[in-house]
C-alpha cells in the first residue's frame, strides 16, 4: 500500500540528551535530501540501508542543528517504508523545530498510532501486536480528539468557527450561482471575495503567527512571578503576553481573582499564575507581597523574581531568596533604564539563581531572559507531554494548509480565472479548518447552499 | 383460473427516462427484454420542466451518451432550443441545456424502443415480484399473468401510490392524471424493502394565446448550437430555435400567497413526503426568503405542436382559486388561462441505502433499481441511474463484472455513490458542488473519461471507438509539441502579444506557456504557431484546456489518487463487523446497516470515524491473512 510520508517526534520529551525524529513514506528520502547539508555533500537518499550519517539540518539557508541521520530502505524498517530517523540535540524547542521543517518539506503530522499501522499493515507485526496498536490508535484519536477540544474553548475556537462560516458562505455563493446561473448573479463578484480572502488570510496568519511564539505544549510550565509591589511584574506580565494571543486560557474560579495566563517564548509555554494577583496589587500600596508569594511559590515549577533595581533591598528580598532555593528560577532586576542602586553582584551573593537585567518597560533584556528559559529547557529540566505538543502542532499544520489554499484563491483571483476556480481552494481551506476543530465537510455546502440562496425551479 | 405464463432474461418496470434507459440497454446487449408501462402513450414522458440538460446535469447526458446511453442522441432530435450556460466560467461547469418540445422526445423515444431489436413493450401494471431464495425469479402483473426473468430492474418514478394535490382537491393518480401504481409497495415491503414517501411539484401551464409576451424579457437560445450527443453531427443542430420569456413575481403575488398559506396541503400538514429544497414551490420560496421582493418566473414553450407554455418558477400546490389570482399578478400573465393547474405528488420511493453502487439490492440478487424510484429527482438522474442499472443487470445474466463508476471518473458515479452512501431525506439533485474532482469530470471530456468503458460494454460502437482512440493520441502529441515548441521574442510574436494586452516577451518561452496566460488561448496563437497542422476543433478544445488548467488539473489528480488508494481496498462481502472489536457502537451499526463495498465508501458514512476507518483497516489486513 501506498501512503503518503509521515513524520513525528519518536523520543519522549524528557529529560533526554537527544531527541529522534522518525520520518516514514515514499518521500522520506527526497524530503531528507532536501533538508540534510554535509561536508562532503551527501546524498542520503543513495547511501546504503541502515547507515548513519553525521551533518546539519538546513530549512532553506537557515542551519538548524548539527545531526546524525539514520538511512533505512523499505521493507526492512519498523512501518515497513523507507525509514530516515533524524537524532537531534536534546530539548523540546529543538526536536520540535526539526520536525517542523521535515514537515515543511513535504512530510504530515502522524496521527497517534501511525507508525505502528503502518507496521501492522505491512506486514511488520504480529496479530497479537496489532490488537494492541489498534486499542492504542482508539484511545489515542479518542484523547487527542478531546484534548484538542479542551484546547479550542474559547478564543481560537471561536476564531475558527467564525472562518468557517465566512468560508462556507463564499463558497455556496459561488456553487448557486454555478449551479443556477440564470437565477443568481455573480458578475464583479471576485473584487468583493478578494476582500473577504484577505482578512480571513489576515486572521490566520495572526493565529499562526501566535502558534509559532509556542502555543506548542498544553500544560506548560507553571510558573509565577513574585516581587514587591511597583516592582514592574505587571509590566513584565504584558510585555511576555503580547498583544494579541490567540490561546488565552481563562480558568475562570468561583471569583475573578483567581487567574492564569499563558504565554509562549521560543516555543516554550509559561503558564503564569495568579494574574489577577500581580495586577490587583500593582496599584495598591499593600504589605500582603511575601506572604502570597510564599504561597505561589510552593506549588510553582519556575519563578520569576522581579526585584526593583532603583530601591536598594531589604529584609523581604533576602526572604524570598531563601524561598528560590530549592526551585527553578531567574531573579530579574528590573527598572534597568532607571537609577540603579541594586547591582547584579549583590543579588549573586544572596541567592543561587541567575540575575538578569531587564527593562519591562522598555522591553529590554527580554530576549535574553527568552534565551535563559530556553537553556534551562534544552537541558531538559522540565518534563512535557508529548501527545499534547503534537496535537497542537497538528493545528498549527492545518492553519498552514488553510493559508496556503486562501493564498492560492487570491492567486487565482489575480489571474482572472473563473469564479468556480475559486472554490476548489476555498473548500480545501474550509475542510483544513474543519479539521481543527474536529467538524468535517459532509454537507455542510448543500445546507448552506439551499438556506441561504433561494435556487431552483 | 389458468395463469398466463412468460418468459424473458429482463424485465423493465416503468418507461420514463430510467426504464427507457435500462430497457434500450439491456436489449441492445443481446438480451430479451419486456418494459412495462401503465400507458404506452407515456413512454419518456416529461411531466414536468421541458428541458433536459443543465448545470451537472448536462454533465450526466453527456456521460449517458459516452456510455451508449439514448436520451443525448434522442435531445438533439427534438429540441426547439438549446444554450451553453455557464460559458463566462471554467470548462468544468459550462453546461448544455436545451428545450424539448416534450411531445416529440417522447413520440422519438418510442420509436427507437419500438425499433429495438429484443425489446418488447407491454402496457400492464406490474403487482407484484417474485422472489425466491433471495434471488428475483419474475414480476406478477395486474391481470395475473407472470413473467419469469433472470434480472429486473425498478423504475417505478413518481407512479407508486402517486397522490397529486391542488389544495384541498387530492386525486390518487400519478402525473398528468395517469393511472398510479397501488400494489408493487406492497410486494417490495413483503420482501423486506425499507420505503420512503417524498413528494415533488409542477407549476400550471399556459394557454400561449392569453399570455402577454410584451411585458416580457426575450430569452434566446445560442446562436451556435453546440449537440449533445458525441455521435451528433453539429451541423445536423443547427435550426430555427423558439425564444424563452423572463418576467417576475412582486409583492402583491407573494401577498396573496401570504394570505393563502393556511390552505396550501404542505403548510396545513397534509402532504406526508418529504420535498426537494432546490425546487421549491412559490409558497415555499415566499416563506424561506421573506426579504426578497420577487422572483424570478421563465416562460418556456411546452413544444411546437401545442398552446401550452409552462411557468418556471412557480410550482404550487395552492387551491385553483388561488392559483388563479397569484398567476395574474405577474406582468404578462394578467389575463392568462390556465390549461392545466400546478400540483404537488407524492409518492413511494426506497431508501437507496439497500442498494449496491452496481444498483443491484443488497439483500434480492437480480433485482436493480433506478431514477425517481430510488430518491433522485430530474429526468437526467433517472437516465444516468436507468443506464447503469439495465447495463448491471445483463452483465450480471452474462456472467460478465458488473461496472461501477467511481467519484473520481464521473457524476454518475457521484450521484449513484450519494444515493447509496448518504441518507437521503429529500429527492436528490445533482449539483456541480457534489463532485469534489469536478475540474476532471467535464462536459466536454466525457467521451474521453468514458466511452472506452462504453465499448468494453458493448454499447459503443467500434467505429466510435476507434475514432475516439485516434483523437487521444493527436491531443496527446499536440499538447507535447506545444509544450516543446520555444518561441522566441520576435516583432511577430510581440505584435501578437500587444493585441491582446498581453506583457511582452524578455526572452524565449514555449508556445504552452503562453496559453497559459489568461488573456490567450490555443486559437489565438495560431498566426505564431508555425507547425500546427491540427484542424479538430475537438482535439483544440481539450488541447487548451489541458494546458492552461494544468496546475488545478495536476492537484486535482493528485487527490484522486489518494481518494483511489480508499476506494480500492474492498470490504469482503458479508463482513463481520461484530468481530472487529474496536469499532465504536454507532459505527459499527452504521457499517452494518450499510454494508459498504469499499473502505473508501465507508469513510463517506455519516457517523463513521476516522478512527474507525483506521481500526478498519487493520482488521481487513488480519483478515486477508487467514
Amino acid at each position: 500500500m501506498k501512503q503518503d510520508t509521515i513524520a513525528a517526534i519518536a523520543t519522549g520529551m524528557t529529560n533526554s540528551g537527544i531527541g529522534i525524529i522518525r520520518v516514514s513514506g515514499e518521500e522520506a528520502f527526497s524530503i531528507i535530501d532536501k533538508i540534510y547539508r554535509s561536508k562532503g555533500n551527501k546524498i542520503l537518499s543513495k547511501e546504503k540501508s541502515h547507515t548513519i550519517h553525521y551533518g546539519y539540518i538546513y530549512d532553506g539557508e537557515d542551519m538548524v542543528d548539527e545531526v546524525l541521520v539514520s538511512v533505512m530502505r523499505a521493507p526492512r524498517t519498523y512501518t515497513g517504508e523507507n525509514t530516515v530517523e533524524i537524532n537531534c540535540h536534546g530539548g523540546l524547542f529543538i526536536v520540535q523545530k526539526v520536525l517542523e521543517v521535515v514537515l515543511k518539506y513535504g512530510a504530515r503530522m502522524a496521527e497517534p498510532g501511525e507508525f505502528s499501522k503502518r507496521g501492522f499493515l505491512n506486514g511488520k507485526m504480529d496479530l497479537s501486536k496489532a490488537e494492541a496498536v489498534m486499542d492504542l490508535i482508539h484511545s489515542k484519536s479518542e484523547y487527542a480528539y478531546k484534548n484538542s477540544l479542551n484546547q479550542l474553548k474559547g478564543n481560537l475556537f471561536a476564531k475558527i468557527k467564525e472562518c468557517r462560516e465566512k468560508l462556507i458562505y463564499e463558497i455556496a455563493f459561488i456553487e448557486s450561482a454555478l449551479d443556477d446561473p440564470e437565477h443568481i448573479d455573480i458578475n464583479g463578484y471576485s473584487e468583493k471575495l478578494k476582500i473577504t480572502v484577505k482578512e480571513l488570510e489576515k486572521i490566520i496568519g495572526k493565529l499562526i503567527d501566535s502558534s509559532m511564539n509556542g502555543k506548542i505544549i498544553k500544560e506548560g510550565i507553571k510558573t509565577v512571578i513574585v516581587g514587591k509591589p511597583n516592582a514592574g511584574k505587571s509590566s513584565l506580565l504584558n510585555v511576555l503576553l503580547g498583544e494579541e494571543r490567540a490561546i488565552v486560557t481563562d480558568i475562570e474560579g468561583t471569583t475573578r481573582d483567581v487567574l492564569e495566563e499563558s504565554v509562549n517564548l521560543g516555543g516554550i509555554k509559561l503558564v503564569i499564575m495568579d494574574t489577577a494577583g500581580i495586577r490587583d496589587t500593582e496599584d495598591i500600596v499593600e504589605k500582603i507581597g511575601v506572604e502570597k508569594a510564599k504561597d505561589h511559590v510552593k506549588n510553582a515549577d519556575f519563578i520569576m523574581y522581579v526585584v526593583d533595581s532603583s530601591k536598594p533591598l531589604d529584609e523581604n528580598d533576602n526572604e524570598i531568596f531563601q524561598m528560590l532555593k530549592d526551585k527553578k528560577s531567574l531573579v530579574l532586576l528590573n527598572k534597568m533604564d532607571l537609577n540603579t542602586v541594586v547591582t547584579e553582584d549583590e543579588i549573586k551573593r544572596k541567592t543561587e539563581s541567575e540575575v538578569i537585567s531587564i527593562s519591562a518597560k522598555e522591553n529590554i533584556g527580554i530576549d535574553v531572559l527568552t534565551e535563559k528559559i530556553k537553556n534551562m529547557f534544552l537541558h531538559g529540566e522540565i518534563d512535557f507531554n508529548e501527545d499534547i505538543m503534537i496535537t497542537n502542532l497538528r493545528h498549527k499544520n492545518l492553519l498552514e494548509e488553510a493559508l496556503e489554499s486562501l493564498k492560492m484563491v487570491e492567486q487565482s483571483i489575480e489571474n482572472n480565472m473563473p469564479e468556480d476556480f475559486y472554490s476548489i481552494d476555498l473548500m480545501s481551506a474550509y475542510a483544513a479548518l474543519g479539521y481543527i476543530i474536529g467538524e468535517e465537510v459532509e454537507e455542510d455546502l448543500v445546507d448552506e447552499i439551499f438556506s441561504k440562496f433561494c435556487m431552483g425551479k | 383460473m389458468p395463469v398466463l405464463e412468460k418468459s424473458c432474461d429482463v424485465v423493465v418496470v416503468g418507461a420514463g427516462h430510467a426504464g427507457c434507459e435500462a430497457a434500450l440497454a439491456a436489449a441492445r446487449l443481446g438480451l430479451e427484454t419486456v418494459i412495462f408501462t401503465v400507458s404506452v402513450d407515456s413512454i419518456a414522458l416529461m411531466p414536468c420542466n421541458p428541458n433536459i440538460g443543465g448545470s451537472s446535469k448536462g454533465h450526466l447526458v453527456r456521460e449517458i451518451d459516452a456510455l451508449g446511453g439514448e436520451m443525448g442522441k434522442n435531445i438533439d432530435k427534438t429540441f426547439i432550443q438549446s444554450k451553453m450556460l455557464n460559458v463566462s466560467k471554467g470548462p468544468a461547469v459550462h453546461s448544455l441545456r436545451a428545450q424539448a418540445d416534450k411531445a416529440e422526445y417522447s413520440r422519438s423515444m418510442r420509436n427507437v424502443l419500438e425499433a429495438q431489436e429484443h425489446l418488447t413493450i407491454k402496457q400492464a401494471e406490474v403487482t407484484d415480484i417474485i422472489v425466491e431464495d433471495g434471488n428475483i425469479t419474475g414480476v406478477k402483473t395486474f391481470t395475473g399473468t407472470i413473467y419469469h426473468c433472470k434480472a429486473a430492474v425498478l423504475c417505478t418514478g413518481t407512479y407508486l401510490k402517486a397522490r397529486c394535490l391542488t389544495g384541498e382537491s387530492i386525486t390518487h393518480t400519478g402525473p398528468n392524471g395517469l393511472q398510479a401504481a397501488n400494489y408493487l409497495t406492497d410486494s417490495l415491503k413483503a420482501n423486506g424493502i425499507e420505503m420512503f414517501r417524498f413528494k415533488t411539484g409542477t407549476p400550471a401551464r399556459m394557454d400561449k394565446n392569453s399570455i402577454d409576451f410584451s411585458k416580457m424579457e426575450a430569452q434566446y437560445g445560442d446562436e451556435r448550437i453546440v449537440p449533445f450527443s458525441f455521435s451528433t453531427n453539429p451541423e445536423d443542430v443547427q435550426k430555427e430555435q423558439i425564444a424563452c420569456y423572463l418576467t417576475y413575481t412582486n409583492e402583491e403575488t407573494h401577498e396573496i400567497i401570504r394570505n393563502n398559506l393556511d390552505r396550501s396541503p404542505i403548510y396545513a400538514g397534509i402532504i406526508e413526503g418529504t420535498g426537494p429544497r432546490y425546487c421549491p414551490s412559490i409558497e415555499d420560496k415566499v416563506v424561506k426568503f421573506a426579504d426578497k421582493n420577487r422572483h424570478q418566473v421563465f416562460l418556456e414553450p411546452e413544444g411546437i405542436h401545442t398552446n401550452e407554455w409552462y411557468v418556471g418558477g412557480m410550482s404550487s400546490s395552492l387551491p385553483e382559486d388561488v392559483q388563479e389570482m397569484m398567476y395574474h399578478t405577474v406582468p404578462g400573465l394578467e389575463n392568462a388561462k390556465i390549461v392545466r393547474n400546478a400540483y404537488a405528488i407524492e409518492y413511494d420511493c426506497i431508501n437507496a441505502r439497500q442498494l449496491n453502487p452496481t444498483l443491484e439490492f443488497k439483500n434480492i440478487k437480480g433485482l436493480f433499481s433506478g431514477g425517481q424510484f430510488n430518491g433522485s429527482s430530474g429526468y437526467e438522474e433517472a437516465a444516468a441511474q436507468g443506464l447503469i442499472a439495465g447495463i448491471n443487470a445483463s452483465l450480471k445474466i452474462l456472467g460478465r463484472e458488473m461496472i461501477v463508476l467511481d467519484r473520481s471518473e464521473a457524476y454518475i458515479g457521484v450521484l449513484i455513490d450519494d444515493l447509496v452512501t448518504k441518507e437521503n431525506r429529500e429527492p436528490y439533485r445533482m449539483m456541480t458542488s457534489r463532485a469534489e474532482y469536478r475540474l476532471l469530470l467535464r462536459q466536454d471530456n466525457a467521451d474521453m473519461r468514458l466511452s472506452e468503458k462504453g465499448h468494453e460494454i458493448g454499447l459503443i460502437s467500434q467505429e466510435q471507438y476507434d475514432l475516439l482512440i485516434k483523437r487521444k493520441k493527436e491531443i496527446a502529441e499536440e499538447i507535447n509539441r506545444l509544450e516543446h515548441t520555444n518561441v522566441g521574442a520576435n516583432e511577430e510574436v510581440q505584435s501578437l502579444l500587444r493585441q491582446y494586452n498581453s506583457t511582452e516577451l524578455k526572452s524565449g518561452t514555449t508556445l504552452a506557456e503562453l496559453i497559459r496566460r489568461p488573456e490567450l488561448n490555443y486559437d489565438l496563437l495560431a498566426p505564431i504557431d508555425k507547425k500546427r497542422t491540427n484542424t479538430d476543433y475537438r482535439v483544440a478544445e481539450q488541447v487548451n484546456i489541458s494546458i492552461k488548467y494544468k496546475g488545478y488539473i495536476d492537484r486535482q489528480l493528485k487527490q484522486v489518487e489518494q481518494y483511489k488508494k480508499l476506494e480500492n481496498k474492498k470490504i469482503p462481502e458479508n463482513f463481520d463487523y461484530d468481530k472487529v472489536g474496536s469499532l465504536r457502537i454507532e459505527a459499527r451499526q452504521k457499517l452494518k446497516l450499510f454494508q459498504p463495498v469499499s473502505i473508501g465508501q465507508a469513510s463517506r458514512i455519516s457517523g463513521v470515524s476516522p478512527a474507525d476507518i483506521s481500526v478498519l483497516l487493520v482488521y481487513m489486513e488480519q483478515y486477508r491473512g487467514k
